[in-house]
């Protein structure tokens, strides 16, 4: 049995569905970060795939290498933005942080 | 000649006069009243002056030229609008014969009027100031000639009125002024849309030649200067001159007052305190029959002409219905308010007759009611404050308590029934003259003579069952008139006696404007046919 | 002696009294004897009119003089023209005589009411106001214009208003002045009303020139007609102040006032004012408009004479009298009698003066009593007044050698020769019925009063005769009653020189269509035109064949009028109550005045009365009913439209407002504010987007 396209695709929509299913479910903002991650990731596995398989050259390739310096970009900020909240309202339980309702 | 703006000054000392009592803190009442007193006088001692420098031989009404002491500027100057073109506005003041007596009445009433004003002890410098207010707006009626600033004034004169009536008035006094105040606010507004319609209509050729708007009357009496297409002019194929004419003439009668639009003033009269009645029936009842005189007369000669007949039949009913409603009265002050009713009616019986005497009795008329009312008001006055009653039941026998004042009144009850000798005589002559002399109201002037009787009635039995008779055992502590009531009463019935015995200088003060209106209309053909050939 | 002299004279006259007048007037509450100047003055003005007469008669006796000046005027620039209202005086011999005659019965009046008045407590002023009325009277005699005659014609209905209402503390007092100033004006409409025509149609005023331009030709609307219509809406001012029918009722209340002043307003000047106005205005009478004036006269002439006959008041008989003896001189002038009703208006004016003065002696001697049947048995008391009363009353009556005869008897005989000419016979028949019942009643009031028992004694015994200043007026005025002063003939006036010399015949000069045939000027008098029809030969004949029938008739009457009255009163041959009781209703007609009175109570003066309080209804209800009406519609309307502005204008915006906040409402519930919730909303819609849109 060869590893096709189809087995790639399994794998990052498992991961994707892990991550969306990480976002929605956890209280602790960190982790919700950590979901987005493995979409990020899924995707990643997408473009490499769909380069591999595909007829695109190394394009899949470069979007992928991209995407991770955004991750890591996107980390860090989110992170920040995650530290302050912390600071400002002693929790990082995104339930409660529910100011946007006003 | 006169080298000082006298007309602005003679309109805006009363103004002036407000300002500075503005400022005179209000327990002064003495000097208040005596300040306004000195205002008046002043006004008086200028209208006087004026007198003497006015050339009698200038006719005025339809040409500036013969207008004198003729102030004029640009007073509103706006650009803009297209569609309106430039707004320009003149503070135009000048007099002829026919503003003249009404200066002299005006300044003479209000001075009078200022006397009487001395025992009024409600809100002194309130009144005061309302007082002089009034006093501007009415000169100013009479010294403009641009109709914009005639409305002015017109509207100034009745905020004031307003006030003094519903401030200083007997029990009803809100009611009349309420009443007084919408009645006369429709009359405006009629006066007002016409005046609209007139600007839109008539176009001013200025210096430099351009074509401009105007509300200068004597403009507007020009034919040669109505556009083509305005809405007020002759040229116009949906003419609405007629339906302007009759609109502007209600404004005016409703000041007359004309029936039926009367009743206002009964209300007014009785209501307001003395001195206010005497303004209101000295002089601003003046204002209607002057306004149409000024105004309706040489911008509408041509309908003028053909309404004739309706305006004597209108005075005819006036001076009949008048006389017989005064004659049911009661109240002594109504009763004066109606004869008033029926007086005024001479004077536009007088208009109607278009010709020299009939005009001229008209003016005269308007002179000597101003006079002979004012004076039947203030002899109510005097009584009413003595007996705090109106009522003529009530009274009876005062000849032999009060008789100097019954001598006054006398005096004054048998010019206003048109005696010889004393100046409603000859006004009243020369209307039913002119009246008669016009082929198309001889019936309705001769019908008219019945007002002559009625009005002897109506005031003989008054005189009858306030002063003859038996006096009543209440009444035996009346006093008889006092020095300031001598001094209100003196001049006025030297005026009615001068001008009963010798009329001449006031006729021939008349003299020319009046044969300038009566041309005025009387060529109305020519208006049009000048119209015609543009 | 120029003519200028005598118009400054005549100014003078005028203006004498007017000062008078004025200074007793504002001097009288302070200066109690300023009546002496009021009575100084008008001494002056009887000499001046003495000597205006003297100098009139002596050198200008065929002249008349004129005088105007413009009193105002109008300057008709367009025209060019210039229209001028003059005033004016014009003497001619009756203005002249006039004047002598108003003048002195008016001093004679003043100084009879310094005994008669004295003590009263507006003293002055009743001195004050005769001033004002010579003035004014005056002005009435001495005019050259109608306009002027109109003025001080209402003049002396003022100074008459004054005078009756003079002691205005009594009702009935006030109400004769008012009264009689309200019937005049009636009168005065009528007569206002012809000077309109008169000077529409020839733009003045003046008599001369308004005859001038009628003789040649000019009328009012070119029309006989109409120049009848203004001739007697002239003479409708002369019914007013004469007292003539039907405006007649205001002179017998008009005794209200003063006794002197009913002798001097009353009698003998003012109300003959009227008559002196048809003989200014003689010359344009038409043939129609004298005949409306001598009915009038007639009937007016009689009216009365018939009330007098039953009248208890002293004053109210001498004032039937008086209407009914004006009524004989407007009837006079309306048959054509011109020179005969000037005349007797100045007999009359002397003898009635006598009467009144007479009766005011009696009422103050009795102590104000008026009522004749309260008298009685007096002319032993009163010998001085009792005489001239006598003299006075046969010359009203006309008996031979007064100068009633002489006047009486010419409008008698005027009027038969009037009737011979044009067949009108009721006016000499009247007049003849009038002389009858004018001697019964004059007598019947003599000896009620002053023969016979006194019937109330106690006033009987108080009286005395008058003192020599109400006297001698007395004596003065009966003795003017004389014929002497008028004729050398007792039986004959037409010799004498008051007619042939001092009383101008008349000139007509109405278009000859519109006379009399006896008016007209005859074709061969061509080259005379100026001569008076009363010289015509035809006229002349006429009265000649009338004079000896009309005199001995007119005695007749006047002494069997006498004899009744003796046989009824003196003698009582006859019980005067039971004739009254049998002609009761003819009786109580007579008594009640014809009950004029009480018909124009309850038609004209109801109807003014009710009209006014109906119009006054109508004023305040209706007039004023839809101001207030409209005033109300109006603000319930805007009430009206503020409910439907709060609730339905402003309803449906807050309606739109209200939707949607509810809307917002409803979907404010997903609005949770948590991040997650949010993000599975989005991939919810995602997924359902994905499922339609696939």
């Amino acid at each position: 049995m060869t590893v096709g396209l189809t087995h790639f695709l399994v794998v990052s929509t498992l991961l994707f569905s892990m991550g969306l299913y990480a976002i929605i479910t956890r209280k602790n903002a960190i982790l919700v970060l950590m979901g987005i991650e493995l979409i990020l990731n899924s995707a990643n596995i997408n473009f490499v795939a769909f380069s591999r398989f595909g007829n695109f050259g190394y394009s899949g390739h470069l979007v992928a290498l991209f995407v991770i310096v955004l991750a890591a970009a996107e980390a860090a900020i989110a992170l920040a933005i995650v530290l302050n909240i912390y600071k400002n309202m002693s929790t990082v339980n995104v339930d409660e942080i529910d100011n946007l309702r006003d | 000649m006169i080298n000082f703006p006298i007309l602005s000054l003679i309109t805006f000392l009363p103004i002036i006069g407000m300002m500075i009592i503005l400022f005179i803190p209000k327990r002064q009442s003495l000097f208040i009243k005596s300040f306004t007193i000195i205002i008046t006088a002043i006004q008086l001692a200028l209208a006087i002056f004026l007198l003497s420098n006015y050339n009698f031989s200038l006719a005025g009404i339809n040409d500036i030229k013969s207008f004198q002491f003729v102030e004029k500027f640009r007073w509103i100057e706006i650009d803009g609008f297209a569609w309106l073109g430039k707004i320009k506005i003149d503070y135009l003041l000048g007099v002829d014969g026919l503003s003249v007596p009404m200066i002299l009445l005006t300044t003479i009433i209000t001075f009078i009027a200022s006397i009487s004003s001395w025992t009024i002890d409600k809100s002194i410098k309130g009144y005061f100031l309302m007082f002089l207010l009034l006093d501007t707006g009415m000169i100013g009626v009479f010294v403009a000639l641009d109709f914009f600033l005639f409305y002015i004034f017109w509207e100034l004169m009745l905020l004031p009125m307003y006030f003094l009536i519903g401030i200083w008035g007997g029990p009803r006094r809100e009611y009349a002024a309420i009443k007084f105040f919408l009645y006369t606010l429709l009359g405006s507004v009629l006066i007002l849309l016409v005046m609209i319609g007139l600007y839109f209509s008539s176009m001013e050729t200025l210096a430099d030649g351009t074509r401009v708007f105007t509300f200068n009357m004597l403009e507007l009496m020009n034919p040669t200067n109505y556009t083509q297409n305005g809405i007020l002019s002759p040229l116009n194929p949906a003419n609405l001159r007629l339906i302007a004419f009759i609109g502007l003439f209600i404004g005016f009668a409703i000041k007359i007052p004309m029936f039926p639009f009367h009743t206002w003033l009964p209300d007014a009269h009785v209501e307001a305190p003395t001195a206010i009645s005497v303004i209101l029936a000295g002089v601003l009842l003046k204002m209607g029959t002057y306004g149409i005189l000024r105004i309706s007369y040489p911008i509408f000669p041509d309908i003028t002409k053909d309404l004739l007949w309706w305006i004597a039949l209108f005075g005819a009913i006036n001076i009949i219905y008048g006389a017989l409603t005064a004659m049911a009265q009661k109240d002594f002050k109504k009763l004066i308010a109606y004869s008033s009713v029926s007086h005024m009616g001479y004077v536009m019986l007088g208009m109607a007759a278009l010709n020299t005497l009939g005009i001229s009795g008209a003016i005269l008329q308007m002179f000597n009611h101003g006079t002979i009312t004012a004076m039947l008001f203030l002899l109510v006055g005097v009584i009413y404050d003595r007996a705090h009653l109106r009522d003529i039941e009530g009274f009876g026998g005062l000849g032999k308590q009060m008789p100097i004042y019954t001598g006054f009144t006398t005096v004054a009850f048998f010019a206003a029934i048109g005696l010889p000798g004393l100046s409603g005589f000859i006004s009243e002559a020369l209307v039913f003259l002119g009246g008669f002399g016009n082929n198309s109201i001889r019936i309705i002037a001769i019908v008219s003579t019945l007002g002559i009787l009625l009005g002897a009635g109506y005031m003989l039995w008054t005189l009858q069952r306030v002063f003859l008779g038996n006096l009543p055992e209440k009444w035996n502590q009346l006093t008889d008139v006092d020095t300031r009531e001598y001094i209100m009463f003196i001049p006025l019935v030297l005026i009615i006696i001068f001008l009963g015995v010798y009329p001449s200088p006031m006729l021939n003060l008349m003299n020319s404007s009046v044969n300038a209106i009566v041309d005025v209309v009387e060529k109305s053909g020519l208006f049009l046919k000048s119209i015609g050939s543009l | 002696m120029y003519e200028s002299t005598l118009i400054n004279l005549s100014l003078f006259i005028l203006l004498l009294p007017l000062l008078g007048f004025v200074v007793t007037l504002l001097l009288g509450k302070k200066v109690k004897s300023v009546f002496i100047f009021e009575n100084l003055i008008i001494i002056l003005t009887f000499f001046s009119s003495v000597y205006l007469l003297y100098s009139k008669l002596a050198n200008f006796r065929t002249t008349k003089i004129s005088s105007e000046l413009e009193w105002f005027g109008f300057n008709n620039f367009i025209t060019g023209t210039k229209l001028s209202i003059n005033l004016g005086f014009m003497i001619d011999n009756i203005t002249a005589i006039m004047l002598f005659v108003v003048a002195l019965i008016s001093m004679l009046v003043h100084l009879y009411s310094i005994e008669y008045m004295k003590g009263d407590e507006r003293y002055n002023r009743y001195f004050a106001y005769l001033g004002i009325f010579t003035f004014s009277m005056n002005g009435i005699v001495l005019t050259n214009n109608i306009l002027m005659m109109y003025i001080f014609w209402e003049l002396v209905g003022l100074s008459s208003y004054l005078l009756i209402g003079f002691w205005f503390e009594k009702k009935t007092a006030a109400d004769a002045g008012k009264k009689a100033f309200i019937v005049n004006r009636i009168g005065d409409i009528g007569m206002f009303a012809g000077i309109l025509i008169l000077f529409l149609t020839y733009q003045t005023f003046s008599f001369d020139k308004i005859f001038s331009s009628i003789s040649s030709g000019v009328l009012p609307f070119n029309s006989d007609f109409w120049l009848t219509v203004t001739g007697i809406l002239l003479f409708c001012g002369a019914i007013g102040k004469s007292a003539q029918f039907p405006l007649h009722v205001w002179l017998p209340d008009a005794m209200e006032g003063p006794t002197p002043v009913s002798a001097l307003i009353h009698a003998a000047t003012m109300v003959a004012a009227g008559v002196y106005l048809v003989v200014r205005i003689f010359g344009l009478l038409t043939a129609d408009a004298m005949l409306f004036i001598g009915v009038i006269g007639m009937i007016s002439a009689f009216i009365p004479a018939t009330i007098a006959l039953t009248q208890n008041d002293i004053k109210k008989v001498l004032a039937y009298s008086t209407v009914s003896q004006l009524g004989y001189m407007i009837m006079a002038l309306g048959v054509g009698a011109y020179q005969f009703a000037f005349f007797h208006l100045v007999t009359h004016a002397f003898f009635k003066a006598a009467l009144f003065l007479g009766s005011g002696s009696v009422i103050h001697a009795m102590h104000h009593e008026q009522d004749i049947r309260k008298m009685g048995g007096l002319r032993n008391k009163m010998p001085l007044t009792y005489w001239t009363f006598v003299i006075s009353s046969l010359a009203i009556s006309g008996i031979p050698l007064t100068s009633g005869f002489l006047s009486k008897d010419g409008i008698i005989a005027s009027s038969m020769a009037f009737a011979n000419l044009t067949g009108h016979y009721l006016f000499p028949i009247f007049s003849l019925v009038v002389a009858l019942l004018t001697a019964f009643y004059m007598f019947r009031l003599i000896i009620l009063t002053f023969h016979g028992e006194p019937r109330d004694i106690h006033k009987f015994e108080h009286a005395h005769e008058s003192p020599f200043l109400m006297v001698m007026p007395l004596v003065l005025l009966a003795g003017l009653s004389i014929f002497i002063w008028y004729t050398p003939n007792p039986l004959n006036s037409e010799q004498g020189w008051i007619l042939s010399k001092w009383i101008e015949k008349p000139t007509v000069f109405t278009p000859e269509r519109s006379r009399f045939d006896f008016m007209k000027s005859s074709s061969d008098e061509e080259n005379n035109i100026k001569q008076s029809y009363l010289d015509a030969e035809v006229y002349k004949e006429a009265m000649h064949s009338a004079h000896y029938p009309a005199m001995i008739l007119s005695e007749l009457m006047a002494i069997l009028g006498i004899l009744f009255a003796f046989i009824v009163y003196q003698w009582k041959k006859i019980n005067a109550d039971s004739i009254a009781d049998k002609i009761k209703p003819l009786y109580n007609f007579s008594l009640n005045k014809w009950y004029f009175d009480e018909i124009y109570n309850k038609t004209f003066v109801a109807f003014t009365i009710g009209l006014s309080k109906v119009l006054a209804w109508f004023d305040a209800k209706i007039i004023d009913g839809m101001v207030n009406g409209s005033a109300f519609l109006t603000k319930h309307f805007s009430f009206f439209i503020g409910n439907f502005d709060k609730y339905v204008i402003d309803g449906i915006v807050n309606f739109t407002a209200y939707f949607n906040g509810f809307i917002g409402l409803l979907v404010r519930r997903i609005q949770t504010g948590k991040v997650q919730s949010y993000l599975a909303l989005v991939i919810f819609s995602l997924v359902i987007l994905l499922f339609i849109f696939k």
